[in-house]
């Protein structure tokens, strides 16, 4: 059944003035510090992993078989001896091509439209709001009802993408228990799990990933199966937001020690063989 | 300890107001309307404000401390240091009446553009039969009390007035997803949040949630569950294409 809804309220007069407080906010708290913080976290994110994704160097650590997820998956002929765990289909790559440039794109894609981030980036860097109660600078504002704020709808094609991802990760993280002299754990095996661990939680405490699990549901009675899911998906959603911090820290992290360990600038620490 | 409170009251109307400042007395375990009535008795006998039940519950004493909308009866004095001057204005969203009277009307005039529960043809009341699971969802927001804090800080209409007339504001958008998530009813809630109520001007910042006195998850479990909704119906063509061949209708 489709509703005829009422036309919104209009008037031709103009609207009852409000309470004339020439003040931005009266906020004494300080409120642009979480703006200011999650600014230079995020830039701090974006600045390392650049330049890390055209570094082209000390991406794979041959004799303990650590790869950095900033390089997964290396398909092409242009990645070292040992990182392409799926063969090279892609021939040389150009310099200005990130070697892992099948993947970074929809990675990126899936943060930039996740609704945590969401939050965080029209907050801290479009200042609409920059916190609550203090007035945005900005005069008009349509929110996300047109061009190309509308293509934020697409987060849940990203998140079918980061789910592929993820796995390919997990592969990766796996492989690496085998390296040159056979099974063995490092230090590195350690960082790269709990990587993976993260990035999982990351993934599946997607909001459309719990949309899709159950949310869309009218009746969770009869998909039990789905309402359990859902529930489950709930719990993990509620903690969106740290984990997409946490896994921006566990993935710099991670290629950092991948990095150290295969530059020769520290040695694994090994745990077994 | 009693101690002399500093308050900066707004005081005014819709042609012209100003912040006043006052000296009020503040005792253990007061609240910020406490002090207010104080003020009302001891000094400024004409201050207008909206107050009912001083429990949390009845969303009248609806203001802003410090910038930060609030229920002047749930904020308590010892949140804030004595020698702290502690603002209290209207809501700024809405027009003013007089000192700390908002009107706000633009709320029941949003309430009014959604059509009522709507049950299948042919169920009469005292025939409707459900499971708890399948109404959970709608009853978390069934714990709203109107106050219309989570309007007063949306910043889609806090900052751009032109924007009501097509925004309805958190409150009513989790009033569609009451409705659009309960198993009974059988309105088609989806295209009208779009289109009628303006849920794409929500670009989920979160601050109706940070506000909300009830602790309701107005973003997480109303807003975005709908803007979901809403990706499968206008954005999603698999799903769009799934409901054709399987001929779904909101399993």
């Amino acid at each position: 059944m489709a509703f005829d809804v009422a036309s919104p309220s209009s008037t031709d007069t103009p609207p009852p003035a409000r309470a004339s407080i020439p003040a931005r906010t009266l906020r004494t708290d300080r409120w642009w510090l979480p703006p200011l913080l999650t600014t230079l976290g995020l830039a701090t994110f974006v600045v390392y992993a650049t330049v890390r994704s055209f570094m082209r160097s000390d991406y794979w650590d041959a004799e303990n078989h650590y790869l950095t997820p900033f390089y997964s998956p290396c398909l092409s002929d242009s990645c070292v001896a040992g990182s392409s765990h799926f063969g090279t289909p892609i021939g040389e790559l150009p310099g200005f091509i990130p070697l892992a440039f099948l993947s970074l794109p929809f990675l990126l894609g899936f943060r930039l439209t996740c609704y945590y981030y969401r939050k965080a980036y029209y907050r801290s860097i479009w200042m609409a709001p920059p916190a609550c109660g203090v007035g945005e600078p900005h005069e008009r504002y349509t929110g996300e009802t047109r061009l190309p704020l509308i293509l934020q709808n697409v987060h849940r094609y990203f998140f079918y993408a980061a789910l592929v991802i993820t796995i390919i990760n997990t592969y990766d993280a796996i492989l690496a228990f085998g390296g040159e002299n056979g099974f063995g754990i490092g230090l590195g095996n350690v960082v790269l799990l709990l990587n993976v661990v993260l990035l999982w939680c990351y993934t599946l405490s997607c909001h459309s990933c719990r949309h899709v699990t159950g949310g869309r549901l009218k009746h969770f009675s009869r998909n039990p199966v789905r309402y359990w899911t859902w529930t489950q998906v709930s719990r993990l959603n509620t903690r969106h937001m740290q984990f997409a911090w946490l896994t921006l820290g566990t993935l710099v992290l991670t290629d950092l020690y991948v990095w150290l360990v295969s530059s020769g600038a520290i040695a694994d620490l090994r745990f077994i063989n | 300890m009693a101690y002399q409170a500093k308050l900066r009251v707004w005081r005014g109307d819709a042609t012209a107001g100003e912040l006043q400042d006052f000296e009020v007395e503040a005792n253990e375990g007061e609240v910020v309307l406490d002090l207010i009535h104080r003020l009302q008795a001891t000094q400024a006998p004409d201050l207008a404000v909206r107050w009912n039940c001083k429990a949390g519950k009845c969303g009248s004493c609806s203001a802003e401390v410090n910038g930060k909308p609030k229920l002047l009866c749930m904020t308590r004095m010892s949140t804030f240091a004595e020698d702290e001057v502690i603002s209290v204005t209207p809501m700024r969203t809405f027009p003013v009446i007089r000192d700390l009277v908002t009107d706000v009307s633009y709320n029941y005039t949003k309430a009014r553009e959604i059509p009522a529960f709507t049950p299948p043809e042919g169920l009469e009341p005292g025939e409707y039969r459900m499971q708890q699971v399948d109404v959970e969802r709608s009853q978390e927001f069934r714990k709203c009390i109107e106050c219309f804090l989570c309007q007063d800080t949306c910043h889609v209409i806090r900052d751009h007035e032109e924007n009501k007339e097509s925004f309805a504001g958190p409150r009513f958008l989790m009033r569609v997803a009451e409705l659009e998530m309960h198993p009974l009813d059988a309105g088609d809630r989806v295209e009208a949040a779009q289109s009628a109520h303006g849920l794409g001007y929500c670009n989920i910042t979160k601050c109706c949630t940070e506000v909300c006195p009830e602790g309701i998850q107005i973003t997480d479990n109303a807003l975005i569950p709908m803007k979901e909704r809403v990706a499968d119906r206008r954005y999603d063509p698999i799903v769009w294409l799934g409901n054709k061949i399987f001929k779904r209708n909101g399993a």
